[in-house]
C-alpha cells in the first residue's frame, strides 16, 4: 500500500457532461485536466477540476468514503460511486485516454452530475413500504429471532441508497414504472426479516403489479452497478421464489405460470419444448389467457414454420424425454421440506485446500455450509 | 482440440441453423464435438429461480457427464444464456466442498459426480482463447470485406465480469469485436450493443420485451449496420423471429439480419449461406448475402 500512495501525481483529462436547465441551453461536454496520485478518486478529481477551473459544477458528495451514497455517477458509461473508483483504474477503461463522467441515467437531471433522485429513486423506495410492519404483540423488550435469519437479511441491508443500479436497470430503460432493483432489494429486507408480520401483503402486491417483481428481465446490470455487492437481482429473485414457491401466488403477469410451466417442460422434456411453454406460459392451450396470445402469435408460428425454423411435427411431437433420474432429481429436490440454498456473500468461498477437508464436517450453518431458506440462504 | 459439446436446447428447438452451423464449422476449424446428448436444460435462470439446488444439481450433472468425456479438453456451449445459468450454478459448486458433496450426493444415484474446476467455454470464447485469431485468420477463405457487423453481445455472457472471468487478460466482452475484425468485416458500435434483448419477459410484459428488441435493432439501423452477430440463441428469437412484432412497438421499419455467430464464422470459412442455414431466418440476410450468387457481400 506504501507502495501505491507513493506514486507521484499525474494528469488526468476529465470529459464532463454539464447541464443547466436555468441557462436554456442544451446539455454539452466539457474538459479539464487535473493533477492528483492515481490512486485518489474520480470524485476528489471532480472536485479540482471544481475548485481550480470552474467552480460552477455541479456534483453531490459527502462521506467521501462510499458509506453516503451521494457522488453516484456514470465513469466511462457504467455507474460506480465517484469517490470509490480510483483514477488509474477509471484511466483503464477510459476511451482515447479521457475519462468520462456523465450524470446517472434513468433519472432526470437536476444540474450537471446532480440527478433528481427524489423524482426516481427514492419514490420507487416509498413504494414498497421500506419499514417493518411489526407482529403484534409488540413485546415489551426486544424480539428474539434466529440469528441467521437476520444474517439473511445482511446482504440487502448493505445497500447505501446511492442509485447506481436504478441508473443502469435495463428493465426501467423501456417501462419506467418498474419498480426497479433498488426498491425490490429493499421489500426482499422485509420480506426476509421473521419480525414482519406482512410477508404474504408484500409479496402478493409486488407479484400481482405488472411493474413488480415479474418485470425484471434478468440482465445482471444491478449486479455489476452495486458497489457494496447487494446482488438486487438475485434478491428479485428470491422474491419470486417465495411468492411462486411458498405462497403459490398466482399472479395476473403470468410471473408464476411462466416458471412453474418452464419446470413441468423441463421435468418432461428434459430439453426445453418451447411450443408448449408458450401456451403453457398463460394457463395452458385453451386457458382464456392463452387464447388471444396463442391468436396474435400466429403470424410468428407461421413465418417460422415457412421458415423451417419450426416444423410441425416437432411443434405436436415431443422429440425429447428426460431421462428417469432427471425426473427423480425434480421430484425428490422439489419436495424437501426445506429448500436448499447457498449465498456465496454470506458463506464465502473456501480456501484452496477445503477440497480436501472432509466433507461431513459441514460448518456452522450461518457460515458456509447449504442450509435451509431462511439461514444462510440465498 | 476434442470438446464436450453442450449445444442447449434452443439450439436444437426453435434455432436449429445454430446447430446445424456449429455442426459444419466445427470440422474447419479443427474441433471435435462430442455431443452431450443425455444432458438437460441448464435452466436458462428460471429453474434456478424456482429452486436453486435442482439447477445446480443439473448443472453438475452435465459438468460430470462433460469431464467423463475421454480425451476432452474442457466444455463448449454455443448459447449466451447457458453459459451465464451453468457458470452462476458452477460458481456455487467450485466454492463450497460441502455444498458439491451434498449436490454430489443425489447424482451419486447415476454413478456421476462432478469435480471443481471444469472449463466450460462459449465457442466465442473458445475461437479467440483456444484457436486464436491468428490461426482464425489464416482460415478465412471469403473474408467479409466492406460487411458492417453490429455486434450484439447480450447479458449472460458479459455480466458478472467476475463471475464470467472478464479482466484486461481476457476482454471477453470484447471477443465478438475482435472476432468481426478477423474475419474481415466492420465492426459497428452502437448503443444497444450490450444490453438485454428482452427475451426473459416476453412472457409477461410483452410490450417493453420487444421495446428492448426493437430499439437495440433501430440503434443498429442508425448506425449503419448491415446485419448483427450474436451468441445467443434467446436473443436471435426476439431480434430475429419477433422482429416484425419489434416493429410494430417501436414504430419503424428494421428489416436487420441477425446471424448467428457460427453461421458468420461459416460464410468467412467458405461455407455456402444455405449449408448455415441463412435461408432459416425470419429476416433474410439479403444485405449480407447476394442469394443470386450466394456469395457474402452484396454491401459490398
Amino acid at each position: 500500500m506504501a507502495e501505491l500512495h507513493d506514486r507521484p501525481p499525474e494528469q488526468f483529462t476529465l470529459r464532463m457532461r454539464r447541464y443547466d436547465p436555468e441557462s436554456g441551453e442544451a446539455p454539452y461536454w466539457d474538459e479539464h485536466t487535473i493533477e492528483l496520485e492515481p490512486h485518489r478518486s474520480v470524485l476528489e478529481a471532480i472536485l479540482q477540476a471544481r475548485e481550480r477551473f470552474d467552480g460552477s459544477i455541479g456534483i453531490r458528495c459527502s462521506c467521501r468514503q462510499a458509506i453516503c451514497g451521494s457522488c453516484g455517477v456514470r465513469v466511462n458509461g457504467e455507474p460506480a460511486l465517484a469517490c470509490h473508483t480510483h483514477l488509474d483504474a477509471a484511466q483503464r477503461s477510459a476511451r482515447e485516454g479521457v475519462i468520462e463522467i456523465e450524470p446517472m441515467g434513468n433519472m432526470p437531471v437536476l444540474k450537471d452530475l446532480i440527478v433528481d433522485m427524489d423524482a426516481v429513486h427514492w419514490k420507487k423506495i416509498q413504494r414498497v413500504t421500506p419499514w417493518l410492519l411489526a407482529k403484534q404483540p409488540v413485546p415489551e423488550r426486544e424480539y428474539l429471532v434466529p440469528r441467521e435469519s437476520m444474517v439473511d437479511v445482511t446482504q440487502t441491508m448493505a445497500c447505501i441508497q446511492c442509485g447506481a443500479c436504478v441508473s443502469d436497470c435495463l428493465a426501467m430503460e423501456v417501462d419506467p414504472g418498474f419498480i426497479g432493483p433498488a426498491a425490490l432489494a429493499k421489500a426482499y429486507r422485509f420480506v426476509g426479516d421473521p419480525r414482519d408480520d406482512q410477508h404474504d401483503i408484500r409479496l402478493r402486491d409486488l407479484a400481482e403489479d405488472p411493474q413488480g417483481i415479474y418485470d425484471c428481465t434478468h440482465c445482471f446490470k444491478c449486479v455489476e452497478a452495486c458497489p457494496k455487492d447487494v446482488n438486487p437481482m438475485g434478491q428479485i429473485m428470491r422474491l419470486r421464489r417465495i411468492a411462486g414457491s411458498d405462497e403459490h401466488i398466482v399472479d395476473q403477469n403470468n410471473g408464476y405460470r411462466h416458471e412453474h410451466a418452464f419446470v413441468k417442460n423441463i421435468r418432461r422434456n428434459g430439453l426445453l419444448h418451447e411450443a408448449d411453454l408458450v401456451p403453457d406460459s398463460y394457463g395452458g392451450k385453451l386457458h382464456p389467457r392463452a387464447v388471444p396470445e396463442l391468436i396474435a402469435g400466429m403470424p410468428t408460428a407461421i413465418r417460422g414454420l415457412l421458415r423451417g425454423k419450426m416444423t410441425l411435427a416437432k411443434i405436436l411431437l415431443h422429440p425429447h424425454k428426460a431421462p428417469k433420474p432427471v425426473r427423480k432429481y425434480f421430484d425428490e429436490i422439489d419436495s424437501k421440506p426445506e429448500r436448499y440454498e447457498l449465498n456465496l456473500y454470506v458463506s464465502g468461498y473456501d480456501e484452496d485446500d477445503a477440497e480436501h477437508a472432509p466433507v461431513v464436517a459441514a460448518a456452522d450453518a450461518t457460515t458456509s455450509a447449504p442450509g435451509p431458506e431462511g439461514s444462510a440462504s440465498q | 482440440m476434442k470438446v464436450a459439446y453442450w449445444p442447449g436446447c434452443v439450439s436444437r428447438g426453435f434455432t436449429p441453423e445454430l446447430h446445424g452451423s456449429m455442426a459444419k464449422v466445427a470440422p474447419l476449424l479443427d474441433i471435435e464435438l462430442v455431443e452431450l446428448d443425455r444432458a438437460s436444460c441448464c435452466g436458462a435462470g428460471v429453474i434456478a429461480e424456482h429452486n436453486q439446488e435442482l439447477a445446480d444439481t443439473l448443472n453438475a450433472r452435465t459438468f460430470a457427464m462433460a469431464q467423463q468425456v475421454d480425451g476432452a479438453e474442457l466444455m463448449m456451449n454455443i448459447c449466451s444464456t447457458c453459459q451465464g445459468a451453468q457458470s452462476e450454478c458452477q460458481e456455487r459448486l467450485d466454492a463450497n466442498a460441502s455444498y458439491r458433496a451434498h449436490v454430489n450426493e443425489t447424482l451419486s444415484a447415476e454413478g456421476l459426480s462432478y469435480q471443481k474446476g471444469l472449463t466450460n467455454k462459449n465457442f466465442l470464447w473458445l475461437l479467440v482463447e483456444e484457436i486464436g485469431l491468428d490461426e482464425l485468420r489464416l482460415k478465412v477463405k471469403r473474408p467479409l470485406t466492406n460487411l458492417k457487423v453490429g455486434p450484439f453481445y447480450g447479458c449472460y455472457i458479459v455480466r458478472p465480469r467476475e463471475r464470467l472471468g472478464i479482466d484486461s487478460d481476457h476482454p471477453r466482452d470484447h471477443y465478438l469485436d475482435q472476432v468481426i475484425d478477423a474475419l474481415g468485416g466492420t465492426v459497428i458500435e452502437y448503443a444497444g450493443m450490450r444490453k438485454c434483448c428482452g427475451f426473459p419477459i416476453i412472457t409477461m410484459n410483452k410490450e417493453a420485451s420487444l421495446k428492448q428488441a426493437g430499439r437495440h435493432l433501430g440503434d443498429a439501423v442508425d448506425a449503419d449496420a448491415d446485419c448483427l452477430v450474436t451468441p445467443c440463441p434467446l436473443c436471435h428469437l426476439n431480434l430475429d423471429l419477433q422482429q416484425p412484432l419489434a416493429e410494430k412497438v417501436v414504430g419503424r421499419q428494421l428489416e436487420m439480419p441477425v446471424l448467428h455467430l457460427p453461421q458468420l464464422v461459416g460464410l468467412a470459412l467458405g461455407l455456402e449461406p444455405k449449408e448455415l442455414g441463412l435461408n432459416r431466418h425470419v429476416v433474410r440476410p439479403s444485405s449480407v448475402i447476394d442469394w443470386s450468387t450466394s456469395v457474402v457481400g452484396a454491401a459490398a
